[in-house]
């Protein structure tokens, strides 16, 4: 059987912005079916892995991490130039990540409050995704996204197609992996009904409910939700923290938040 | 199959007393219940049944008496489910969990068939050939049996039958138990579906503080009957066994608004009660990933790195869900208003047309299930009630 896609391989990269690395390590985790994708594609640029061509003509080019300088901002226009197909994966690179926090707040006063020079920092006021700044031909949410996502997405790629990815509710695999609701057994807040899957219910597979590492899905009911949360005896800024968290600044999740704490000003509390 | 008791359900206003009318009922000691999973082990069967996990009675492996939820009761209400501890030696004192029958014969992810590309870059497909090993699953309830009733309709006797449900069903045997103690989201009563298991069972227990009222359904049962430590049951114990019945009956306070459901139901598609509701659900599939007689899939080809291979697997969807809604392009049900009417006019309306019956057999799953608590006899009601006043 062959395993290799015949005349030229396609060239590929792996670009990292504002992150943990997590998204890569999707990649790196894969073990040997990172040895048969290497023999699919060429690896031109993967500096976690080795290969280092940043500036290097691909065909398919993945983007982990945020917008968070001035410096990123010329980088993925310069990366936008040189790429065919881009995908960026993972929460920094399709909602701005756990670092867009800082878009709720001063982050001048937070520089000053953590560092002892801030003068040596140079970075933009915002963490923003990559969608903000370039045309990015698909996303692959999720902090991290697993590797059947990135594997299927670089399979259809090859196909020519699209990836077809799931909108279902974390709820839906929840269900289909037999977990027991920690919502309605425990009372537990989770944000499952509300999460598009990927994870495979991993935290309520565990006893714990959902943080929502792959973002809002669609048909998206936050208000149902957050105000179920209030009916178990959660406080409005409680609530706010579950939304406020690795996607704080998808617009499902941030129009959420923003309205839990408006009622709550109007409220007086 | 089962040798069948004709024609009778618990219908409201039904005697329940019928029940233990016909045939042979003998008395099985609890200290003998192990006999009963040694018998079925013996006799090839795989046991599986009810064991408290994670705060729920969930369906398991079941190897040993011990393994029963002894003395658990289940609190349940819209948007809640709790166990507690109510003493006693009973094993059967609660009335469901999230799931029963429904993921043995029907899994929630499953290969159908697979693809290969030849030498020559030609197509080959092979279907999934599954030999299931024979199954018993103890604890069946009432309102399960109904509902397994419409899965067979659904799946077997149409004009393709469904290979893996056929072949899985075959090798299901059956342990019903008669509710006792029935949830306060339970409506078995008004559909007409339990609290007694009347039919498609291959032995049903009663369970009383000394054991089990026990009678064979169909041959099968016969055959692991003749081998346990029965004795004769005694009127004291049919009475017993009776009231408990009845006070199962009586306890239940939902149901269902009278019918024709498929009639009112489509003649209020405009009804503003959907636009509420809509408000408040969340789309997120729990109703019907736990209702025993949905029976909706999403069918996804996943293909290998290499392109060469490729396994077309069918796993649980839902009405809730965009996919389900997606033709060709376009999304026909975009926004949840339009995805709960899917679910209750079809559940209770064109169901009916569909298969002869409503689709909803009263276990109240979904009412408990459901993470903000909406509850499909009140939105029913709520529909009802102004098509009536009209
Ligand atoms: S535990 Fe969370 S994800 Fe699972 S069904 Fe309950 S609410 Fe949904
Ligand atoms: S609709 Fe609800 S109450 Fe009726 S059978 Fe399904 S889960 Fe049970
Ligand atoms: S009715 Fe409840 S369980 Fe069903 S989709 Fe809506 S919120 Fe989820």
């Amino acid at each position: 059987m062959q395993t290799s896609t015949p005349g030229p391989k396609p060239r590929m990269a792996v670009h990292k912005f504002a992150s943990c690395d997590g998204c890569q390590l999707t990649f790196l985790n894969m073990g040997e079916t990172l040895l048969q994708l290497a023999d699919m594609v060429e690896l031109v640029h993967f500096a976690e892995a080795g290969p280092v061509a940043p500036d290097a003509e691909v065909d398919i080019a993945f983007i982990e991490g945020s917008v968070t300088t001035e410096h990123d901002l010329e980088r993925i226009k310069q990366i936008r130039s040189h790429s065919g197909f881009i995908v960026a994966f993972g929460a920094c690179a399709t909602a701005g990540g756990i670092q867009a926090l800082r878009n709720f707040a001063d982050a001048g006063e937070w520089l000053s409050a953590v560092y002892a020079t801030p003068e040596y920092i140079d970075s933009l006021a915002t963490s923003t995704p990559m969608s903000d700044h370039v045309k990015v031909d698909l996303e692959i949410w999720g902090c991290p996204p697993n590797r059947d996502q990135v594997l299927g997405a670089i399979r259809a790629w090859l196909y020519g197609t699209l990836p077809k990815q799931s909108q279902d509710k974390v709820c839906m695999e929840c269900k289909r992996q037999h977990a027991v609701c920690v919502l309605v057994a425990k009372g537990m807040p989770c944000m499952g009904p509300v999460t598009q899957t990927g994870c495979g219910a991993l935290c309520p597979s565990f006893g714990r409910g959902c943080y929502s590492c792959y973002g809002p899905a669609e048909a998206l009911n936050t208000d149902s939700l957050a105000g179920w949360f209030e009916g178990l005896g959660l406080l409005p800024e409680d609530i706010t923290r579950q939304f406020r968290h690795l996607n704080n600044s998808a617009p499902g999740f941030r129009d959420a938040a923003t309205n839990i704490i408006s009622t709550d000003a109007g409220h007086g509390h | 199959m089962s040798q069948r008791t004709q024609g009778r359900s618990i219908l409201p206003g039904v005697n329940v007393d019928d029940v233990f009318k016909d045939h042979d009922r003998y008395f099985l000691p609890r200290q003998s219940f192990q006999s009963l999973i040694d018998q079925l082990t013996l006799q090839g069967y795989g046991c599986v049944g009810p064991v408290m996990r994670d705060g729920a009675i969930i369906f398991d492996r079941l190897d040993m008496a011990s393994q029963l939820p002894q003395g658990a009761r289940d609190r349940q209400a819209p948007g809640y489910y709790r166990l507690e501890n109510g003493g006693g030696p009973r094993w059967f004192s609660w009335a469901n969990g999230p799931q029963a029958l429904k993921p043995y014969l029907f899994p929630s992810r499953e290969v159908l068939w697979e693809g290969t590309v030849d030498e020559d870059g030609g197509l080959n497909f092979k279907e999934r050939i599954i030999e299931p090993e024979p199954l018993a699953v103890l604890g069946v309830r009432a309102c399960d049996l109904a509902a397994l009733a419409i899965h067979d309709a659904h799946f077997l006797k149409g004009p393709s039958p469904d290979a893996h449900y056929a072949r899985r069903r075959e090798q299901l045997f059956i342990v019903a138990v008669h509710c006792s103690h029935p949830a306060s989201t339970c409506f078995c009563v008004s559909t007409g579906d339990g609290p007694a298991a009347t039919r498609g069972y291959d032995i049903a227990l009663a369970e009383l503080d000394e054991g089990f009222v026990i009678d064979a359904g169909s041959d099968r049962g016969k055959l692991i009957l003749d081998q346990l430590p029965l004795s004769k049951v005694d009127e004291a114990q049919l009475d017993q066994a009776r009231r408990e019945l009845n006070a199962a009956v009586a306890v239940q306070t939902r149901a269902l608004p009278e019918g024709p459901l498929n009639r009112i139901l489509f003649e209020n598609l405009d009804h503003p009660r959907w636009d509420e509701v809509a408000e408040r659900c969340l789309a997120c599939g729990n109703c019907t990933s736990v209702c025993p007689t949905c029976f909706c899939a999403s069918e996804n080809e996943v293909p290998s790195l290499d392109g060469q291979t490729s396994e077309h697997s069918r796993e649980w969807s839902s009405c809730f869900t965009q996919g389900h809604s997606y033709i060709s392009g376009h999304v026909i049900r975009p926004d949840i208003r339009t995805r709960y009417r899917q679910w209750l006019t079809h559940k209770l309306g064109s169901w009916i047309d569909q298969y002869g019956r409503s689709g909803c057999v009263g276990c109240g799953r979904c009412i408990a299930w459901c993470p903000v608590g909406i509850d499909l006899t009140e939105e029913t009601a709520a529909i009802c009630k102004d098509a009536r006043d009209e």
